[in-house]
């Protein structure tokens, strides 16, 4: 097994720069993500570890061994491709064997383990079928057969799941970590879909634009985003993002837009009046609010625009003039369009953030520095 | 009106259809194709001359021909200039140009590429007047000139090494049609492949061997079947560079009934000789590519249409 660590990791095609001085560390053993929309310089960033794009400047190391000028074969890297590039001219398990074949591993040992991971992810009985006949579960299964057969240090995944189909890709997501787990390889998962970089990893690095966002446990990224993007992006049904002016009427701290007031907690009162402006972006997460048909505390009222149920819930849209507002409401609660109703959130969970879209938390803690 | 089962009368209608649809097509096949070779082989069984009579003469060009002193060396010369061509430069070179030029930058690749297109767009005779020049027996000639100057004696390239000569002026030429088509068909091959097996751990070689070749296997197979029935059939260069010489030592089928036709050195024009000789080139292509057909599986090569015709 071995720890990666990226330093200063930049790949440019051309004009593009695809990855921007990226800095990242993945300890000996650990699952990790990459997350981010499509274009973001996830697969690159992959690619580069894999050995098969070079970097442009940086570091790559693993276990502190400066790997830029080795060959992918000698990097025990594994790699599973989204295409999954099972080779369409070889049995399953020929594709299998490969690895192990270009290794010149002796015929035995192949047998052995082609079985073994065989056995492992359970498509024994697909060994002597040619990739074409397969569904795409099974070819995502020969796929991680073929990255795992040669025993890597480290297992690289460029978005496994997303050519399967939605329940199949549940089942898969838990099946791909209970495997690391077992074999407790180091990990790296890149993909689109912040559920799977949640639910698979143990910390997950953020990307927009060729640059790393955020980088922490999923809880972290959920609870406490640095910035809007990762607060845009992390969530589902997504945060809630009005633009707003911090204002003291009457004493009291509020914060306020042409459509409503929302009254604030003594405590953001003072963070807010520190900073040297008055514009911010409230960030409040569909389920950080509750719902109520008498005022309380620091309430706003709003009316009922559309209601979306969605089984566990329901979404319900509010609308403030230009500003639509969701709020996740249980499913005991009967909500009807038309209705009035109190939108209580809690104020421990509002997220702002400054005009550069940094997290109001986050400049805190950098004047504190 | 009886008309009768409307089924019936629509699929016939269909076929109707499709027929007017090919019609172009089978026009121009049967006036440029099927044509040429009934009339060529009609005319195998005259003794036609320049006065263009159609006598009959029954089988006698084919007895002829059975005598012809000539026509062992004339085959083995075929055969060598045909296959040695085809394995030396048309597959083999062509498949290696391929693979080099997709495995550097794609600008430099693109300008070798061109470069090997060049004789392509150079009109034969001046492409064979640059070779009599390279293999001049004179010491003026390229590759004389070159050993004069390393203190060598001059050879005479065509008489010495006649196969030699056709095989490398035919093939210098003919490598770029593979070299095109293997390397769009490289170019073809999804890239996960291959990044796949260099993640696999294989070597340049490896990769082009267990990968590539497998997956230009449709293309390799082609090149190889047309290539050998344009060779078969080809003799502009060698007519223009060693005219089949010396003494027939380069004379090639489709050569020699050339010469048997059109040449003054044959002494009479002897049109109905000549075209038995083409009709047994004819059925010799025939063979050849019902030979290639089933060797190459080429039925497996081709799909179900996706769309019904009724």
């Amino acid at each position: 097994m071995a720890s990666i660590r990226l330093e200063r990791l930049t790949k440019k095609f051309g004009k593009v720069v695809a990855v921007n001085n990226l800095n990242l560390e993945v300890r000996d053993g650990e699952f990790i993500a990459l997350l981010g929309p499509s274009g973001c310089g996830k697969t690159t960033t992959l690619l580069m570890i894999a050995g098969i794009y070079r970097p442009t400047e940086g570091n790559i190391y693993f276990d502190d061994v400066l790997v830029n000028d080795v060959a992918p074969k000698d990097r025990y890297v594994g790699l599973v491709f989204q295409s999954y590039a099972l080779y369409p001219h070889m049995r399953v398990y020929d594709n299998i064997a490969f690895p192990l074949k270009l290794a010149k591993v002796p015929r035995k040992e192949i047998d052995r383990k082609v079985h073994e991971v065989a056995k492992l992810t359970k498509i024994e009985e697909l060994l002597d079928r040619m990739p074409g006949q397969l569904s795409g579960g099974q070819q995502q299964r020969v796929a991680l057969c073929r990255a795992l057969v040669k025993e890597p240090e480290i297992l690289l995944l460029d978005e496994p799941l997303s050519n399967l189909d939605a329940r199949l890709r549940i089942e898969t997501r838990a099946e791909i970590k209970r495997l690391q787990r077992e074999l407790g390889i180091t990990s790296i998962l890149v993909t689109h879909d912040q559920v799977e970089a949640l639910t698979m990893s143990e910390r997950v690095a953020v990307m927009h634009q060729g640059v790393l966002q955020q980088y922490g446990p999923p809880d972290e990224l959920y609870d406490r985003p640095r910035n809007l993007f990762v607060a845009s992006f992390i969530g589902d049904p997504p945060m809630n993002l009005i633009p707003v002016e911090f204002k003291k009427t009457d004493g009291k701290p509020a914060l306020v837009t042409d459509s409503f007031v929302l009254p604030l907690a003594e405590a953001w009162g003072e963070v807010l009046g520190q900073m040297d402006q008055g514009e911010f972006t409230l960030g409040i997460r569909p389920e950080d609010v509750r719902l109520s048909t008498e005022k309380e505390g620091n309430a706003l009222l709003g009316e009922v625009f559309l209601t979306e149920p969605l089984g566990g819930g329901t979404l319900v849209h509010f609308r403030f003039g230009e500003i639509s507002f969701r709020v996740l409401a249980p499913r005991e609660i009967k909500v009807d369009v038309g209705d009035k109703l109190w939108i209580i959130p809690d104020q421990e969970k509002l997220h702002l953030f400054t005009k550069d879209g940094l997290s109001v938390r986050e400049v805190g803690r950098q004047d504190a520095h | 009106m009886s008309s009768g089962d409307p089924k019936r009368t629509g699929r016939a209608k269909g076929y109707l259809q499709a027929f007017l649809f090919l019609l172009p097509g089978l026009i121009l096949i049967l006036l440029f194709f099927l044509a040429p070779v009934i009339i060529t082989a009609v005319m195998g069984f005259t003794n036609m001359d320049y006065r263009f009579q159609w006598n009959f003469i029954g089988l006698g060009n084919f007895f002829r021909m059975a005598d012809d002193f000539l026509i062992p060396k004339i085959l083995i010369n075929t055969l060598v200039y045909t296959f040695g061509t085809l394995a030396i430069f048309n597959v083999t070179f062509g498949l290696i140009l391929a693979l080099l030029t997709t495995s550097i930058s794609e600008r430099v690749g693109l300008f070798f590429r061109a470069l090997w297109l060049l004789p392509r767009f150079t009109p034969p005779v001046v492409y064979a007047a640059i070779w009599l020049w390279i293999l001049s027996p004179t010491r003026n000639g390229l590759l004389n000139g070159l050993r004069v100057a390393m203190g060598l004696r001059p050879i005479a390239w065509i008489s010495q090494f006649p196969w030699g000569v056709i095989i490398i002026t035919n093939g210098i030429i003919g490598a770029s049609m593979g070299m095109l088509i293997f390397t769009s068909a490289i170019k073809a091959i999804p890239r996960d492949y291959l990044w796949a097996a260099r993640v696999d751990g294989a070597s340049w070689f490896q990769e082009v061997r267990h990968i590539v070749l497998p997956l230009i296997r449709w293309p390799l197979m082609f090149i190889t079947a047309y290539q050998t029935l344009s060779l078969l059939t080809s003799y502009e260069y060698i007519l223009l560079i060693t005219q089949g010489g010396p003494f027939h030592a380069s004379e090639v089928w489709s050569l020699y009934a050339y010469n048997k036709a059109f040449s003054a050195y044959a002494g009479t024009y002897e049109f109905g000789y000549a075209a038995a000789l083409a009709t047994v080139l004819v059925l010799i292509g025939t063979v050849a590519s019902i030979a290639y057909w089933k060797i190459f599986r080429f039925r497996e090569m081709m799909a179900q249409p996706r769309i019904e015709v009724s």
